[in-house]
């Protein structure tokens, strides 16, 4: 069943163009995943879906085309830069969102899931990051939606709490929650989506599951290593497999394609030289996206 | 709603600074100056009545009133419009306007609490007379309350970020509180400065409180602009007000 149908959404803010033309449908169940650079129209695309900006054209049905307080029961959201009352303790919160929905959920158990159980008297303002995003999380299912977005929720959070919170993500899937995820970490939108909508730019680029959109760049990698001894480079690059090869300081770096690491240990062998940290890279959602693009995700 | 309030109401307790200001300051004034010994002679240009019989308990209960409507308020709900909080709100089912009633609420609540603080303060330390025309005098405490609040939600609309918003509430609150008599008495300002007053949003307030406290009726004019600055203020401020 689809849960969100968008197409061709266009909106247009007094000096630029935000969204230009994104369309893409979300299955039940399913995380979506809605990556681009900074600036690219994620948020304003979500925004629209979540009900909060009107589009100039373009149509947005979600579960079948609900509309203000039904699609408010039915999708949680969790939104870039929303803060609470600093004074505001986590339970305050739940209890007072809670009341806001037909169906709340079970707040006891909500905190627990989230891992803020122990923080039920904290106010808002003494919670750190991760905490903070955690408890923006719980705000967001407390309804028990069909459906939630969640809007750049790991940016500013350290590794292990960003790790936490991919763990809670992956938990709530399980739990039948279809999942909108706007990111701009290629490792996040990696690990969590199984689809993905590359945008750049207010249009989309690309869209397929993270391995689909690697392959795209044709399984390109790269292989690492410090050779032993003396290695003339023109034997590596008259290798089929091989497209370029570089050296820094002691290291060789090989790109290519195919199986590139079982012909390069060949030439090596060949030559008697032993790779020293030998490794091997393989393309990521970043070179798809410079690839499809010609920029960069991150910074 | 009633949990919202509840809430809100928490959260208000828990950062009293504002609050306590607001209720601390007249009460302390009212005191104090009520100690001049001039205050407590008839003056005869006030109709015999004593200054501290409704002159300076009536510019307190003012001073109290607007304290609250125009920078507190403002103050808070800019706060939360910049921090999101009207954001997030507004993905839920539920109307942020509640958050707004809620505030107000809160404000008018304090509000009622200093002005029955000042009333009984004035009444056993001072000797002021208690308002003689109770019904008349509550009824137009809520409404000139609600027209001074109708002014802080339009400021909380256009003040464009949380440091900006009660600068602009003080900026109108003092030149608004000289009309209304704070300094100097309405019945001893020039006609013509006098017939402005009539005109702006806190004088009216001031001598329809006034005039209920010592037993008089208001009179009509001043009723007709409480009415008109709650309906054109509030309105405004409905047009204006921005959630993100």
């Amino acid at each position: 069943m689809k849960v969100i149908e968008v197409s061709n959404l266009r909106k247009r803010y007094r000096d630029h163009l935000a969204v230009d033309d994104v369309s893409f449908t979300v299955e039940e169940g399913e995380i979506f995943g809605v990556l681009g650079p900074n600036g690219a129209g994620k948020t304003t695309t979500v925004e629209c879906v979540a009900g909060l900006r009107v589009p100039d054209s373009g149509t947005v049905s979600v579960l079948g085309g609900l509309h203000r307080t039904e699609l408010r029961e039915q999708l949680g959201v969790q939104l870039q830069s929303s803060m609470l009352p600093e004074k505001l303790k986590v339970w305050e919160a739940l209890d007072l969102y809670a009341s806001f929905y037909r169906r709340p959920a079970d707040r006891v158990r909500l905190m627990e899931r989230v891992g803020l159980a122990d923080k039920r008297d904290t106010p808002y303002g003494k919670l750190s990051g991760g905490q903070k995003q955690r408890l923006s999380i719980a705000l967001a299912l407390v309804g028990t939606p069909r459906v939630a977005i969640l809007d750049e929720l790991t940016t500013g959070l350290d590794p292990q709490a960003r790790r936490d919170t991919w763990e809670l993500i992956e938990r709530i899937r399980e739990d039948g929650v279809t999942i909108l995820l706007v990111t701009h970490f290629m490792e996040e939108a990696e690990r969590l989506c199984d689809r993905l909508a590359l945008i750049d730019s207010g249009r989309v680029v690309a869209m397929d599951s993270p391995s689909g959109l690697i392959a795209m760049v044709g399984g390109r990698q790269t292989v690492r290593f410090r050779p032993s001894g003396p290695l003339d480079d023109s034997k590596l690059e008259a290798l089929p497999e091989v497209t370029g090869v570089s050296r820094s300081g002691g290291q060789v770096a090989v790109t290519g394609t195919g199986n590139l690491l079982l012909a390069i240990t060949t030439v090596l062998s060949a030559a008697n030289v032993v790779p020293a940290d030998l490794r091997v890279e393989q393309a990521t959602l970043d070179d798809a996206f410079l690839s499809l693009t010609g920029k960069k995700i991150s910074a | 709603m009633n949990k919202m309030l509840l809430t809100e109401a928490k959260l208000f307790l828990r950062d009293p600074g504002g609050p306590i200001f607001a209720v601390m300051l007249p009460l302390v004034l009212l005191i104090v100056l009520g100690q001049i010994p001039g205050f407590r002679e008839a003056i005869p240009e006030m109709g015999g009545e004593r200054t501290i019989d409704t002159q300076l308990p009536g510019m307190m209960v003012i001073l109290a009133v607007v304290t609250m409507a125009l920078t507190v308020l403002p103050a808070t709900l800019v706060n939360y419009r910049e921090s999101g909080v009207l954001r997030r709100m507004s993905t839920t089912p539920v109307n942020p306007i509640r958050l707004l009633v809620a505030q107000v609420v809160n404000n008018l609540v304090v509000a009622i609490v200093a002005t029955v603080l000042l009333i009984g303060t004035g009444y056993l330390v001072l000797g002021s007379i208690l308002p003689r025309s109770p019904l008349a005098f509550a009824g137009v405490f809520v409404l000139g309350t609600a027209s001074m609040l109708s002014l802080g939600l339009l400021i909380a609309a256009v003040a464009p970020n949380a440091k900006v918003a009660p600068g602009i509430g003080s900026l109108l609150m003092f030149p608004l509180l000289f009309m209304a008599g704070m300094w100097i008495p309405r019945e001893l300002m020039p006609d013509l400065v006098r017939r402005i007053g009539d005109f702006l949003p806190m004088a009216p307030f001031a001598d329809a409180l006034r005039d209920t406290w010592a037993g008089h009726a208001p009179q009509p004019l001043h009723l007709v602009v409480m009415v008109a600055t709650v309906l054109v203020m509030g309105g405004l401020a409905a047009r204006f007000f921005r959630w993100e």
